[in-house]
């Protein structure tokens, strides 16, 4: 939880850097979605209110903000901090160029290196040694792929390069999952809408209770089990990820509709199994069944570590989630403090932040998504220093501990809490199955929750508070 | 493709080392194995010099032919189909971490037997590609290459008994490659090679013409200097000036069963083209010229057309983004965020510039991918919408 203690410090305005911002009275956007139809009294009147913003116990700071999680963080402050933010991706912007170019075919070459390699070795498979370093050739030629290249590339980070390989429109990646769906699934869907439950599909993948905003129901008891499979077979979980097919649970899915998707995906995963558990084994003569059982660990390995890089983005304690309401009249400047709050970093070494694709930055990389990923790092030095004048947390923690805090998140989302049971059992829409099931549930709940080691007075009240916040 | 192989197979097959390794390269299987990525990706890292299905070339000489000019032999890879003699060809350059893209004329014969690609490139003030290659250009480099273009610009087929080639400047290249493809086919036609340069100093190719004129008597080499004091010490520089009338009687002095090719500058271009028209010649003339394109200088707010070239219509810009323009001219383009950052609404700029609605910066190339979603057209704008 953020401490909603300071409004930005005076001296923080008379700052080298916040000069180079541009100043205006105007929004930051004139097309941020929906500014128009903000109501007036809360848009900036004046170019002096940046003044005003930096007095504590001006009108502008004693007013709650729009944002429940930050509510010392007026409109114009948000507005302020976007256009902070918006200095920063300009100053690397600019600067983009030949240390970039070299960066990431640098990283290209290295990825094709262990992936010929890799082959290479895993043709002798059958020598353990052999499986054993072509595993580990081949699970970080496709980590490198999917994630520093891949990831990156397709937010089109690399596009001002004219090279049609790295194009982020056309690249396409090994996974099962077509870069087309992709591109909508993630660039569109998850990036705009991050961390907005109802919204933001990457909550919970359509299959898992992420958030106490999601209506319990019995389905959801089996979350662990759920979030397990999806670990190990994360990149077919991505792949039908834009298919939407939770709407299955409701009955509104439609097949005929998805029919073209079905197909790409099928292409897609037929491509990666004929190359990965047909040919490159066939290709090993009698040494086949080392290859193939090689190839599958190396698929396994990467679907788990992009799974554990990618759930301690946003799910771990502390991040936090939004409303629709809250978010429906959302400036850049809100959109801004928005990523910043919905994620969360990893703390590492150079190799795990190249081997995470530089996901480990992950606040940055949801405020600048387009800016080449391998200069978060210096980034988050300047993103610090400014959540730190506005009071804003700053979520970052190593990869265990996250990873832990998410799992105990599922764990403890998978019963319902009491106020919740009675809550699904008195929706009309709930079947009579569920509701037997979900009173059988009930008397175990306490239980399951005393073991999480969750019970800390937050559990009752925090959803009862989102839900006053949502109505 | 070649135009004269009736004695040589055209090369398409990989001439070099490797030819059975690098054919296993271009099988279906050897897609899957590489997919989803190309086979070339692998190649360009393990044996650049290889392709499937790119074209890359390598630089195998360099020579600087004065201050401003440079000529690069290139050994292209397997891929490459060959070219026509006045064909150009799209060399891909990293400069800076950008990759740009020139067209430039191979001036080297296009007869079969001829392996590698000869560019001159003369280098332009302002000019990315031509500066970086003056300076960086070095034997062992690997430039990009496109499959030839220009379907005009060709030498006819049959032959016709007279050729008229004219050119000026950097111009010389598509010409001079159709006078050394005549040459190397032993063409025994009349060949007139008139060129335009400012002087001696600044003629290119200025040895290798006087050979060809030396040894076919049937081509006639006539520099002209258009710097008044300049034609002194050049005993073919029969004729001087602009071109004119005259020089035109002292080239094509029979306008029957000829071809007239003009390439350079486009104030030649033009001279030629209307002699020609006033002249009423029957000769058939065919022209290209190089010119950079220049940018207007554009007051910032400047409203203009914007043209959606895909759905031909244009309209009139009322400042708003391209994306809304498009949609209230009635267009569903692609989009999703409407805030520039998913890159779903991306489409080709095919020319004009326009202002990022975010930082309020002004740019955009011909051909470059802009999001339409957060860019205001500047003046006249056409989209690939």
């Amino acid at each position: 939880m953020s401490t909603p203690t300071a409004t930005p410090p005076a001296n923080a305005f008379d700052d080298d850097d916040f000069k180079a911002v541009p100043k205006s009275d105007r929004p930051l956007s004139p097309k941020a979605p929906d500014r128009e139809s903000r109501p007036a009294g809360h848009s900036r009147a004046t170019a002096s209110t940046d003044v005003a913003v930096a007095e504590p116990g001006s009108d502008t700071s004693r007013t709650p903000g729009p944002l429940h999680a930050v509510p010392h963080m007026s409109q114009d402050m948000l507005d302020a901090f976007g256009r902070e933010m918006e200095a920063i991706r300009k100053k690397h912007m600019d600067d983009r160029g030949e240390r970039d170019a070299t960066y990431i075919r640098s990283i290209i070459k290295a990825q094709r290196r262990l992936e010929v390699g890799g082959r290479a070795l895993l043709e002798f498979a059958w020598v353990p040694p052999f499986w054993v370093a072509g595993v580990a050739a081949l699970s970080a030629s496709k980590i490198l792929d999917n994630m520093e290249i891949g990831h990156n590339v397709m937010h089109g980070q690399y596009d001002w390069m004219q090279d049609d390989e790295l194009n982020g429109r056309t690249f396409e990646w090994d996974t099962a999952c077509p870069a087309d769906q992709w591109r909508h699934s993630h660039n569109y869907m998850h990036h705009t809408h991050t961390n907005i439950v109802g919204k933001d599909r990457d909550i919970g993948y359509g299959i898992l209770r992420m958030s106490e905003d999601q209506p319990w129901e019995p389905y959801f008891l089996g979350n662990l089990g759920y979030v397990s499979a999806l670990a190990l077979l994360f990149e077919y979980g991505v792949a039908v990820h834009d298919l939407e097919t939770e709407e299955l649970r409701t009955g509104t899915w439609n097949l005929r509709e998805r029919l073209p998707m079905l197909k790409a995906i099928y292409d897609k995963v037929k491509g990666q199994a004929a190359k990965d558990y047909v040919l490159f084994p066939l290709l090993a003569g009698p040494g086949a069944p080392a290859t193939l059982s090689a190839n599958v660990t190396a698929n396994i390995i990467r679907n788990l570590w992009t799974f554990s890089i990618i759930f301690c983005g946003h799910f771990p304690d502390g991040v936090e989630e939004f409303t629709e309401e809250e978010t429906a009249d959302e400036t850049r400047g809100g959109w801004y403090v928005r990523q910043l709050l919905g994620s969360a970093n990893l703390t590492g070494g150079k190799l795990f932040h190249i081997m995470s694709g530089n996901l480990s930055f992950q606040i940055e990389h949801h405020l600048f998504p387009d800016v080449p990923a391998h200069r978060y790092a210096e980034i988050s030095v300047d993103v610090k220093e400014a959540c730190e004048r506005y009071g804003l947390d700053y979520h970052a923690g190593p990869l265990p501990y996250q990873l832990f805090t998410v799992f105990r998140k599922i764990a403890k989302l998978s019963v319902p809490s009491a106020p919740e049971l009675q809550d699904y059992l008195d929706r009309p829409s709930s079947s009579r199955v569920g509701k037997v099931a979900g009173r059988l549930v009930g008397g175990a709940t306490g239980v399951v929750r005393g073991a999480g080691g969750v019970a800390k007075g937050v559990v009752g009240t925090v959803p009862g508070v989102r839900r006053a916040t949502a109505a | 493709m070649p135009m004269t192989s009736t004695t040589s197979p055209p090369p398409t097959s990989p001439s070099r080392s490797g030819g059975l390794a690098q054919r296993l390269l271009g099988t279906k299987v050897a897609d899957v194995l590489a997919g989803p990525h190309d086979v070339d990706h692998y190649l360009e890292l393990l044996r650049p010099d290889w392709a499937v299905r790119r074209i890359r070339g390598e630089i195998v000489q360099v020579e600087h032919q004065n201050d401003d000019s440079l000529t690069i032999t290139l050994r292209p890879t397997g891929t490459w189909p060959g070219f026509e003699a006045g064909q150009h060809v799209e060399i891909s350059v990293d400069v800076d971490g950008v990759r740009h893209r020139r067209s430039y004329s191979p001036s080297a014969s296009a007869h079969p037997r001829t392996r590698t690609i000869e560019l001159t490139i003369r280098r332009h003030p302002e000019g990315v590609v031509s500066r970086y290659l003056k300076e960086h250009a070095r034997v062992g480099m690997f430039v990009g290459l496109s499959t030839p273009r220009g379907e005009d610009f060709v030498l006819p087929d049959p032959r016709p008994r007279r050729i008229v080639l004219i050119s000026g400047g950097s111009g010389i290249t598509p010409v001079l490659s159709m006078l050394r493809t005549l040459t190397d086919e032993c063409h025994d036609g009349e060949i007139s090679f008139l060129h335009y340069a400012r002087s001696p100093k600044d003629l290119l190719y200025a040895d290798e013409l006087e050979r060809i004129a030396t040894a076919h008597p049937n081509v006639a080499v006539l520099p002209v200097y258009t710097r008044e004091d300049a034609a002194t010490g050049d005993p073919r520089s029969v004729l001087t000036g602009r071109f004119g009338v005259e020089h035109l009687r002292h080239v094509l002095p029979v306008d029957e069963d000829a071809a007239a090719f003009v390439c350079g500058p486009g104030a030649l271009v033009e001279a030629v083209r209307t002699l020609w028209a006033e002249e009423e010649l029957r000769t058939p003339l065919r022209f290209e010229h190089f010119a950079p394109p220049v940018l207007p200088d554009l007051d910032p707010d400047q409203l203009g057309d914007v043209t959606f070239a895909g759905s031909d219509i244009t309209a009139a810009a009322d400042g708003s983004t391209l994306l809304e323009q498009a949609e209230a001219a009635g267009l569903s383009p692609k989009n999703g965020c409407r805030m520039g950052i998913c890159l779903t609404c991306k489409c080709t700029l095919n020319s004009g510039v326009v202002r990022d609605t975010l930082s309020g910066e002004i740019g955009g190339v011909p051909g470059e991918e802009i999001r339409i979603c957060v860019s205001a057209p500047v003046g006249d704008v056409s989209v690939d919408l």
